[in-house]
């Protein structure tokens, strides 16, 4: 098999045909971090979290969509880019209420987690607090718009492994919100077929099993990639 | 108050951030005329919860009102289960009581022995500088170390059960998350000798040095109001379930058996606008007549017996010093704190004993059954109220809570008042006076920032009117 040889942070890394800068960093023991990104499911580049910084390009790239190229000169780590991820979390906490310490999903968070790893202490852009609904009509699980940072995992954990397609995304812009079906209540959505899936996708306590109390929420979200390679190579490895 | 006195609002500008705040109007004969405790916190907290799922509650008020969180936690856990309608299993009633009892030690031996014990074992004019923790180290160690040691056994029971890093949500509607732990029994087994020794002689000491505070007794805090708690089914002595039971100043029951979910029919909240902190009084007695103390006091009052046998000696002894009325001094709150920490260390190792709490079942789960609920405990500082409508589907469409501090809003004003027409002669504030007034405002351990600042004196403005609204004086310390 051809291999696809570049270098990451300085170093000469070989990389299996088609697989993205992401892959290509991970499988060589190098971490980029990511939010939107869950293994098992496809990839969007929604967080922006994993940019990365290609040789002769000004431009900064998302190394979870972008295909790793031979030759390629890659760094995942220089001030630029902490500056970036940092800003983007900060956006991230600005643009809708995390209210951590009464959070469901306190303590098994993934915004919250990656906020810890750059040191972000506090938020510099004033925070927006908007009006948002929680959806608690589902009998098992509900929906939190305060904590949803529009990753779309459970979007596409519903299309691409349930093949319900309840979820999707509605409005423009700072409206984006998720849905359920034609944007009725999740307890009335008909396509939901309960499974779960989006909960454990979910990397903030925005989708959480009903009940839930503060930091109740744990989510089980390598089950997404056992139930991908399950159903895709046949393979039940935990 | 006459046409030419001036109002006085809260000015957030010259309000001091963590600072009591104590006004006193003098008449035009020089004379006190009123004074007024001003309580700036407690701000929008219930808007904050509209929209929020049920079971996010406990967490969110043991949270926010930092102070008693697990006060909180329980009574919105019972506020929970009436919205579920379920009964909650024994073990988990049981579990519940053994967290509040912890709470009820661990909040009454930092009242009574970091707080308020450099008072009244050094002295109300000892030299601020060491009328502290540290100044009760080097002058009682015994004493200072046991109540570190007593505070420490009461955390320890809650952190036993609700664990560090969960504790805002171990308490959830319909019961509790993890049950008390064989090893987790015997770490509290363990300690149980020595926490009753402490609270013993505790109790004793305040017996002997009582006396010397004759005078603080009786204008510190010395009137007669009512008094309202809860009461066990058999009368006895209850913090976290029963009914609601008033009495007045004579120890004559005014009403009794009223269910707690019905409050709303016999306490009536009034605002007044130099205070954030409501006035809850008793609504057949109008306002502000209805005025009523909750907590330790009130509850020794309220109660028959207590459910344990040195606790109730202690009960008897307590009464006795009022002939058969209720005890009227406020001071006597920390008699009665005293009073409580033996039986709660007493009704800790009842219930860890008990087979009931060693039973697995400890949450009943349950939908939606009803659009209210109602949870009333009783928190170390009194009475608990939190109130809740849900939708259909369990979000908060309305919150009202009544804290123990708001209850006593009025007799701690009264003791203001009481201490400002002993104390103050003329146009000046007295030396000492703000020493008296903050024993006795600490009398009631308000769950004020400002009066739980655990090392060192309380931050205190206060500040002297004249017949005109002119400033006279004012005093002010951090
Ligand atoms: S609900 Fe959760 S999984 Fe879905 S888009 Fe929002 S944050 Fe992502
Ligand atoms: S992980 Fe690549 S953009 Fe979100």
């Amino acid at each position: 098999m051809k291999v696809t040889t570049l270098t990451i942070n300085g170093e000469l890394v070989s990389a299996s045909p088609g697989t993205t800068l992401l892959e290509a960093a991970r499988e060589n023991g190098l971490d980029i971090p990511t939010l939107c990104a869950i293994e098992g499911l496809s990839t969007v580049g929604a967080c922006r979290l994993c940019l990365v910084e290609i040789e002769g390009s000004s431009r900064l790239q998302p190394s979870c969509v972008t295909a790793a190229e031979e030759g390629m000169e890659v760094r995942t780590d220089s001030d630029r880019l902490q500056r970036y991820r940092r800003m983007a979390l900060e956006l991230f906490f600005a643009e809708r209420n995390h209210v951590c310490p009464v959070c469901v999903a306190n303590g098994h968070c993934e915004l919250q987690d990656r906020a810890r790893d750059v040191g972000m202490d506090h938020v510099r852009v004033p925070y927006r607090h908007p009006d948002l609904s929680v959806d608690i009509t589902h009998e098992r699980f509900g929906l939190d718009h305060n904590r949803c940072i529009l990753c779309t995992r459970c979007v596409r954990a519903c299309d691409e492994l349930e093949g319900a397609h309840t979820w999707d995304l509605a409005g423009r812009g700072r409206n984006t919100h998720v849905i359920t079906d034609l944007n009725e209540p999740w307890g009335e959505a008909l396509s939901c077929t309960s499974c779960g899936k989006c909960v454990e996708a979910c990397p903030t306590g925005a989708i959480f099993h009903k009940g839930s109390t503060v930091a109740e929420m744990e989510h089980r979200r390598d089950r997404i990639r056992f139930i991908a390679q399950a159903r895709g190579k046949k393979e039940w490895t935990p | 108050m006459s046409a030419e006195n001036k109002t006085i609002t809260i000015d957030p500008v010259t309000r001091l951030e963590g600072h009591a705040r104590i006004t006193i109007h003098l008449d035009a004969g020089g004379a006190v005329e009123d004074a007024r405790f001003h309580v700036t916190e407690f701000r929008g907290f219930e808007k904050f919860c509209e929209g929020r799922p049920l079971w996010e509650m406990p967490g969110i008020t043991a949270r926010i009102c930092g102070i008693c969180p697990v006060s909180h936690l329980l009574a919105s856990a019972k506020a929970g289960d009436e919205v579920l309608a379920v009964s909650v299993p024994e073990a988990a009633a049981n579990l519940r009581r053994l967290m509040n009892l912890g709470q009820i030690i661990q909040s009454h031996a930092l009242s009574f022995f970091h707080l308020s014990a450099p008072d009244l074992l050094l002295g109300m004019d000892a030299d601020p500088g060491t009328r502290n923790v540290f100044g009760l180290m080097a002058k009682e160690p015994d004493l200072a170390r046991d109540g570190i040691r007593l505070r420490q056994f009461g955390q320890e029971v809650i952190e036993i059960l609700g664990g560090k890093k969960i504790h805002p949500s171990w308490a959830v509607p319909g019961g509790v998350r993890v049950p008390l732990s064989e090893k987790g029994r015997d770490a509290i087994r363990e300690r149980l000798p020595e926490a009753r020794r402490i609270s013993r002689e505790a109790l004793d000491l305040f017996r002997k040095i009582a006396e010397r505070f004759a005078e603080e007794a009786a204008v510190l805090g010395d009137f007669s109001t009512l008094f309202l708690g809860l009461v066990a089914k058999d009368g006895g002595w209850e913090h976290y379930d029963g009914t609601i039971r008033v009495m007045d100043s004579e120890g004559i029951r005014v009403a009794d058996g009223l269910d707690p979910r019905q409050y709303r029919s016999y306490i009536a909240e009034a605002v007044e606008d130099w205070s954030y902190l409501k006035f809850p009084y008793y609504r057949e007695r109008g306002y502000p007549d209805g005025a009523y103390r909750v907590g330790p006091l009130a509850r020794l009052n309220l109660c028959d017996h207590m459910p344990t046998p040195l606790a109730e000696e202690a009960r008897q002894a307590f009464r006795a010093t009022a002939d058969g009325k209720a005890v009227t001094s406020s001071f006597y709150y920390h008699y009665a704190r005293l009073v409580e920490i033996l039986a709660a260390v007493e009704e800790v190792e009842r219930l860890i004993d008990d087979e009931k709490t060693r039973s697995p079942r400890i949450r009943a789960e349950a939908g939606v059954n009803r659009s209210n609920g109602v949870g009333v405990s009783e928190a170390p500082r009194g009475t608990l109220f939190h109130d809740y409508e849900v939708d259909e589907h369990g979000l908060i469409t309305r919150v009202n809570l009544i804290i123990a501090t708001g209850q006593n809003n009025l007799a701690m004003n009264r003791t203001v008042l009481q201490a400002a027409r002993h104390y103050i002669k003329g146009s000046a504030i007295p030396e000492g006076f703000l020493n008296r007034i903050e024993a006795g405002v600490r009398a009631f351990d308000p769950c004020l920032s400002c009066s739980t600042h655990a090392l060192g004196q309380m931050p205190l403005q206060v500040t002297l009117y004249g017949p005109k609204g002119e400033k006279l004086d004012e005093r002010t310390r951090d």
